[in-house]
């Protein structure tokens, strides 16, 4: 039975299984396959904490969020049109997250008995049969059936047979929203170049998906979305991890510096450790250090030879680091610190997303101990916002705290990627021996900027010690002076405060110069900031928008900027951060809306709070 | 790095203008100056060698160094020379550190350089206390020692730090002394030589917190009977007139009387026999003890092991064979794009 093609603007499919079940890929694959389409798109992966929960149960339920349109996409979606299930427990997980008349498409075989028994259904209830999805549009495929009928006589057992059910799910939504097949037959033909059997098998599988769309005599509707009219350009696909390794590489290169990345494994930062060591043809040196310590003091001694030292780490490693980023402070060499920011405090929530570091990073140190601080808004921002961490920190010599958290970290979206010559260039000044007979060489000796020279071993009559004790103004030898170490903190203070000469001034995102209502918002929040306030302008809202990239320091406009609003409001994902660091800094009664559950706002929120403080 | 005139260069070039702050008497002073002396021998251009340390009154010594230097944070000396030594091989790296500093905070970065094998030279001065915070026991001191923080007895048995650097694969292994000048000149050529993470422990005498632990090795009354000072291809001799000998009875060492041995039948030591060096190590025997062993001084064990460093760059030599040099614009790009026009 076939019904109509169905325009739409946009789409949230949201795929969740067994994480056994092959939802991430699956996922992935129909973002890659809407993204060359000419979709915008914005992508969330939900998973599991466990690695290995139990097979069937609801920690075991992983989830990937898609939202793909013909006009610009910000977010994955507040609210899905689309659920697809593999079993009950995915279904009972994300339920929730269906709007009424939403489509579900289910895998039957994930609801027998003993699926039910694990999602924790009562004895003898199937949703799928009790009507409790009255509200929505239901359609059962037996996947599980169908994919071994598509594999029966290849010679595959059941259970390799079994582990291609996601192609079906892929193959039959493909062929919902019209889409081609042939970027997965692709992507299958390279994944599998040294088992060309499997490619063939899942192929196979994948179009059966496909061709149960067209044959089945249950009605579906197939959707067109057409391409969306972004900005002209390149694009490609990226996430956030991806585009902090690149964003590195690319700082490494602008600079003409060794990478040395050292890090400790953690999530959700060890991305940017896979990504970048697959790049050692650029001369990257990834070291997987012992622990956190190791992994900072490493890249400090990184620095110090004259490198691009780069650590990074969550929350959990950032609190270990402290000490030694305190040193790298009082060296004043060069040092990026990636925080890819997860719920806390103590190991909190390692899958889920928060931005509650902001703090730690400001303060997180004995001493008055200032590092710049800047914020990724989105999965493809993180790339140039790092390159900015490293620039800051070569020209300036300062450790420099680049913030992303784990929405961006594992989001995907569509990305105009530069093109590397018109990536601005960094310089580095390494300090040459231009002393005159008799005359030393003072280490801590300062330019216009208070910016100290970089005298790396090797520079033959630059030999200096630096350390972590005090050190004498221009000498750098140990000093307990009284008046010095004053000199010396406040000198350190503003020579980070400088940074603002060299960074560009804070611009709106959207709305009016000035009138009713900001929104100022920093990191992850930018998607969901985005959309709500483009929608209470579009229904004649007095709203205007303005995300923060630079947090320490801020741009310069930044208090003149708040000031020509009658009212600012501060969404975060955390108990109210940022907003403490405006009210110190410009004695502005900006208001807070905070989310503190380890998931990001949805703009249907953000709207319903920005025309509160309207009113 | 051989091609400079480094030879002009005496001990008074890798003396800094800063004053030496160690209390009078202190063991550390000897081993600057010795260190200060070898310098000139190494024939590295004084640009290229590097003194790291991390915190104590040992970790003072860069400052104290015409040399690059960095004074960095308490048990991460091993850690900083790590990034430093990856990342510049080519440069002498020197990391300077005590009981406290590479044993107790810092013993997970010591056991990992030492398993890397990264080419440096570690400095481990062991005083048996913590002169710095003024008197506390260390993870040397030994058990029931009296002090400012253990005035019942330490309960603590103490590491016996060789041991632990076999343990962890070192692939250079020595002791000296700050009394014995013309050995620890010796061991600390040999350790710039080893290619490889070499560890020289060296006892140092804290005049005001432990006088005098390591006196009964130290002192010319007692040296000789109670010190065995190991030689490449030589027999394990010693004893006040050299009368003694250690002669292996299975794998159990035993004090044999030269008179009653043959000089063949004794231990000829091996500086490359990992069995022997396992045994070597475990001569720790209380001095107070009837029947120890001697403490033995000199180069326990030396062993060829790729360096980290080294194994870095082919990795990097390698990928850019296979991959082709670095191509920014490829990497941005990355498999799948699409223009929007
Ligand atoms: S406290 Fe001990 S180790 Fe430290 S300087 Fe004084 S004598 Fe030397």
């Amino acid at each position: 039975m076939k019904t109509e093609n169905e325009i739409k603007q946009d789409v949230v499919i949201l795929f969740a299984g067994d994480s056994g079940d092959g939802i991430q890929l699956t996922g992935t694959q129909f973002t890659n396959t809407a993204a060359m389409y000419g979709n915008d798109i914005s992508t969330f992966p939900n998973f599991p904490a466990e690695i290995r929960a139990p097979q069937g149960t609801l920690p075991g339920v992983s989830g990937f969020q898609l939202h793909f349109g013909s006009v610009e996409i910000f977010t994955p979606g507040d609210i899905a049109d689309v659920l697809v299930v593999m079993n009950a427990a995915a279904l009972k997980a994300n339920i929730k997250q269906l709007k009424p008349g939403g489509t579900i498409i289910a895998n039957t075989d994930g609801f027998d008995p003993k699926n039910l028994k694990l999602a924790k259904y009562p004895e003898g209830v199937n949703p799928l049969k009790d009507g409790s999805l009255e509200q929505f549009r239901l359609i059962e495929v037996d996947v599980t059936k169908l994919t071994r009928n598509a594999l029966s006589g290849s010679g595959l057992g059941t259970k390799e047979t079994d582990r291609s059910k996601n192609m079906f799910v892929l193959g039959l939504v493909c062929w919902m929203y019209n889409r081609s097949l042939d970027p997965t037959i692709e992507f299958l033909k390279e994944q599998f170049r040294k088992r060309p059997e499997l490619s063939e098998t899942n192929e196979k599988v994948l179009r059966a998906g496909y061709a149960y769309g067209d044959t089945t005599e249950t009605p579906m509707t197939r959707y067109e979305v057409k391409a969306a009219q972004l900005e002209p350009g390149n694009y490609r696909g990226i996430m956030g991890n991806q585009a902090t390794a690149m964003g590195l590489i690319a700082a490494a290169k602008k600079s003409g510096l060794t990478l040395f990345y050292g890090t400790y494994p953690i999530t959700p930062a060890s991305d940017i450790l896979h990504e970048l060591s697959k790049h050692k043809n650029f001369g990257v040196k990834t070291f997987q250090a012992e622990d956190e310590i190791a992994a900072v003091t490493a890249s400090i001694g990184a620095s110090f030879g004259g490198n691009l030292g780069v650590t990074a780490s969550s929350g959990p490693g950032i609190a270990l680091k402290g000490e030694a980023i305190g040193l790298a402070v009082m060296l004043e060499l060069p040092l990026v610190i990636c925080n890819i920011q997860r719920g806390g405090p103590s190991t909190g929530l390692p899958t889920k997303t928060e931005q509650a570091d902001l703090l730690q990073v400001m303060y997180g140190r004995n001493g008055e101990c200032p590092v710049p601080v800047v914020a990724a808004k989105s999965p493809g921002d993180c790339f140039e916002t790092v390159f900015e961490a490293a620039r800051i920190a070569v020209e300036h010599m300062t450790p420099v705290f680049f913030l992303s958290d784990g929405y961006i970290a594992n989001g995907a979206e569509p990305w105009k990627y530069p093109v590397a010559a018109d990536l601005p260039a960094i310089n580095v000044r390494f300090a040459k021996n231009e002393l005159k007979e008799g005359e030393k060489f003072l280490p801590y000796k300062r330019d216009e900027r208070l910016v100290r020279a970089w005298a790396i071993p090797g520079t033959k009559g630059l030999e200096h010690r630096v350390g972590g004790i005090e050190k004498e103004a221009e000498t750098g030898n140990v000093s307990y002076d009284p008046d010095n170490h004053e000199l010396m903190v406040k000198t350190r203070a503003a020579k980070v405060a400088n940074i603002a000469d060299s960074i560009s001034l804070q611009a709106l995102d959207n709305g009016p110069q000035k009138g009713k209502l900001l929104v100022l918002g920093w990191g992850s929040t930018y998607g969901a900031i985005k959309t709500a306030v483009r929608e209470v302008i579009a229904e004649g809202g007095d709203v205007a928008h303005a995300h923060l990239r630079y947090i320490n320091p801020f741009p310069k406009n930044l208090g003149e900027l708040l000031n020509s609003y009658e009212k600012v409001l501060i969404p975060e994902m955390n108990n109210g951060q940022l907003i403490r660091l405006i009210r110190d800094q410009y004695l502005v009664d900006a208001k807070p809306f905070n989310k503190i559950k380890g998931i990001p706002f949805t703009s249907g929120e953000l709207k319903t709070k920005i025309y509160e403080l309207l009113k | 790095m051989s091609t400079t005139d480094t030879t002009k260069l005496t001990a008074k070039d890798f003396t800094s203008d800063q004053e030496v702050r160690w209390c009078p008497g202190c063991g550390d002073y000897s081993i600057l100056k010795q260190v200060q002396t070898v310098m000139p021998e190494l024939g590295i251009p004084r640009e290229n060698i590097v003194f790291i340390s991390g915190i104590g009154c040992s970790s003072r010594f860069p400052y104290y160094m015409e040399t690059y230097g960095m004074h960095s944070i308490h048990g991460r000396a091993t850690a900083v020379a790590s990034g430093l030594k990856a990342t510049r091989p080519e440069l002498s790296v020197w990391i300077v550190t005590g009981d406290g500093d590479a044993l107790s905070i810092g013993g997970n970065h010591l056991i990992h350089l030492l398993r890397r094998n990264f080419d440096v030279n570690v400095l481990l001065f062991n005083n048996q206390i913590y002169g710095l915070t003024k008197g506390q026991y260390s993870p040397t001191s030994p058990e029931g020692q009296v002090t400012k923080s253990t005035p019942a007895g330490s309960l603590d048995h103490p590491f016996n730090p060789l041991a632990l650097v076999l343990g962890a694969s070192g692939t250079f292994i020595a002791r000296s002394m700050d009394r014995d000048p013309v050995h620890l000149r010796e061991i600390l050529k040999r350790a710039d030589r080893h290619k490889g993470t070499s560890l020289v422990e060296i006892y140092q005498n804290c005049n005001v917190f432990n006088d005098g632990v390591f006196e009964v090795f130290t002192e010319k009354t007692s040296k000789k009977a109670e010190t065995l000072f190991l030689e490449h291809g030589k027999p394990l001799v010693f004893g006040e007139k050299g009368e003694k000998g250690i002669r292996l009875d299975g794998f159990t060492p035993r004090v044999v009387e030269l008179a009653d041995t043959s000089l063949n039948d004794l231990w000829i030591h091996d500086e490359r026999d990992l069995g022997k060096a396992t045994l070597l190590v475990r001569f720790f025997d209380d001095p107070a003890k009837v029947d120890h062993l001697p403490r033995p001084f000199g180069i326990f064990y030396e062993e060829d092991r790729a360096c980290y460093e080294d194994l870095m760059e082919a990795q990097i030599t390698e990928a850019i064979t296979q991959k082709g040099e670095s191509d920014l614009d490829a990497l941005l790009r990355g498999k799948n794009t699409w223009t929007i026009a």
